[in-house]
């Protein structure tokens, strides 16, 4: 068996309209995932306690079940609760969902991270809570989770080829099936992976670049 | 209002829990008057400070600041009443405080921690806060060092940026928690005579530490706190002097050796 590259390029539109849909079911999950990360992070720390207890319960069952079940579960058990989602919908927000419960505990470490002095020092100089959040503890929050930010960011990536279950037309979908089609697995497969790590390395990249960016900021003292 | 004390601490009683931490504190301060919270770990000095810097919120008792209540006052009905939250903060913006961990922010530079609150708080525009905050940092003698991070400056360097960011706001009393204690020897000398210095200049500050030395030679007042009561209150002569309380001779047996034998 010989390695086709004429097959390959035959299929280049198809490749790239696949790589569209995943990019963009990719950003749009981080980023409505870590605003939703965010805002539940915020919530459980500052919230009422009962809605701190229903968000950590939904945190906990995103977290402790596969993506490949939840993903099935939103598409073919939705429509039965009123909740009936294109396919493309669906991926992105299944994947919004679970991309919010991860980044919510990135978050909240963060918060934890946060040495409360920090807080005191604001406290003393007279900010209120919104200006002590906006001033102190999202920047300072931002540079202690942005190495895990970027590991997730990264396995979010790799989560979107599950989407392929529910046909969401994305790389790994359509990539196999030209390889079904020409019985060319071998290629096709090494044209997805090639294209995955290509973007998983530009996003490590991206990271390293804002940590070396961030990293005047580093705490000077435990 | 005027002749009021810069600081009247009365009945205060700070409990975590079960566990009384202060048992009844009773505490004035004259303005301009240097007072030095001595005692073992644990009796209650941080608590205290805190309590005056509204940190914490204290179980039961007052405190005034320049005469104005500050968190709880009695109210008509004799009953011990939280106040607003404007007035709070309108009292507490007469206090300055300066933590044993600097707590300088570290995404901003010296000037930065310097000028922060006075924008963000105070509404001051940026330039007048930039001209403000130059001024003090070149008073705590870091005029060269603004544009450095936290993580750029040595701890004295630190805590003298820590000590400008409060002077910034221009509080009537200033309060330090052993601002010296997470120091290399050789750093604490510059940040003690900063503290020289603004007691010199006639501010109200009330200082926890462990440096019988500078307690000795700049508090007007020596407090020594045991057990969250206050054991001994006076002048240092009165204090260190003989004949001697016999805790406070076994306190200075520990500290002694840090070299202060000879200033008193
Ligand atoms: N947030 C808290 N919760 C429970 N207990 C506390 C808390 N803060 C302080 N304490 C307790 O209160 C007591 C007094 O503590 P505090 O920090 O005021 O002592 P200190 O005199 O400042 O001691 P040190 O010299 O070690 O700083 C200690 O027994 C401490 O364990
Ligand atoms: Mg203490």
């Amino acid at each position: 068996m010989t390695f086709d590259f004429a097959l390959v390029l035959e299929n280049v539109p198809n490749i790239a309209r696949a790589f569209g849909v995943t990019l963009g079911v990719w950003a749009g999950a981080v980023v409505f995932g870590s605003i939703g990360g965010f805002a539940i992070a915020v919530a459980r720390r500052w919230g009422p306690t009962p809605v701190g207890w229903l968000l950590r319960a939904f945190v906990e069952v995103i977290r402790g079940t596969p993506f490949l079940v939840q993903i099935f579960l939103l598409y073919y058990g939705g429509p039965f609760i009123g909740l009936s989602l294109d396919n493309i919908p669906a991926g992105l927000f299944g994947l919004s969902v679970y991309a919010a419960a991860y980044y919510s505990e990135i978050f909240r470490t963060g918060f934890e991270a946060i040495p409360k002095g920090h807080l005191e020092a604001a406290d003393c100089a007279g900010f209120t809570r919104a200006q002590t959040l906006r001033r102190i503890v999202l920047p300072e929050m931002t540079m202690l989770v942005l190495p895990a930010m970027v590991n997730m960011t990264i396995l979010m990536l790799k989560e979107t080829a599950v989407l392929s279950i529910i046909s969401v037309p994305e790389l790994t979908l359509e990539v196999s099936a030209i390889g079904t089609a020409h019985y060319a697995f071998v290629e096709s497969f090494t044209i997805v992976a090639l294209l995955y790590w290509g973007l998983t390395d530009l996003c490590g990249r991206a990271g390293r670049l804002a940590e070396a960016r961030f990293s005047r900021y580093r705490f000077s003292h435990s | 209002m005027t002749n009021a004390p810069a600081i009247r601490v009365q009945g205060l009683v700070k409990r975590f829990g079960k566990t009384e931490v202060l048992t009844g504190i009773d505490l004035e301060a004259a303005r301009g008057e240097v007072t030095c919270l001595l005692g073992p770990s644990g009796s209650g000095k941080s608590t205290l400070l805190r309590c005056i810097a509204f940190l914490e919120e204290a179980t039961d008792g007052f405190i005034e600041i320049d005469g104005a209540p500050l968190g709880f006052a009695l109210g008509p009905d004799g009953d011990r009443m939280r106040l607003p939250p404007n007035d709070i903060r309108g009292v507490r913006s007469k206090i300055g405080m300066v933590f044993q961990q600097f707590n300088l922010w570290p995404h901003m530079t010296a000037l930065g921690n310097v000028m922060e609150a006075l924008v963000t708080a105070r509404g001051m525009s940026k330039a007048e806060a930039e001209e403000r905050a130059r001024a003090r940092l070149a008073e705590v003698g870091l005029a060269e060092r603004a544009t450095h991070y936290p993580s750029e400056l040595s701890g004295g360097q630190q805590q003298r940026v820590a000590i400008a960011r409060a002077l910034a706001l221009e509080p009537k009393i200033m309060l330090f928690d052993e601002p010296t204690s997470s120091l290399d020897p050789e750093l604490t000398g510059e940040v003690l005579n900063v503290m020289r210095k603004l007691a010199e200049g006639g501010m109200t500050m009330v200082v926890v530490t462990h440096e019988i030395g500078f307690a000795a030679s700049v508090g007007h007042k020596i407090v020594f706190l045991d057990q969250g009561k206050i054991l001994v209150e006076g002048t240092p002569g009165e204090v260190f002097g003989k004949p001697r309380h016999p805790r406070i001779d076994q306190f200075l047996d520990t500290y002694l050796d840090r070299g202060a034998a000879g200033l008193l």
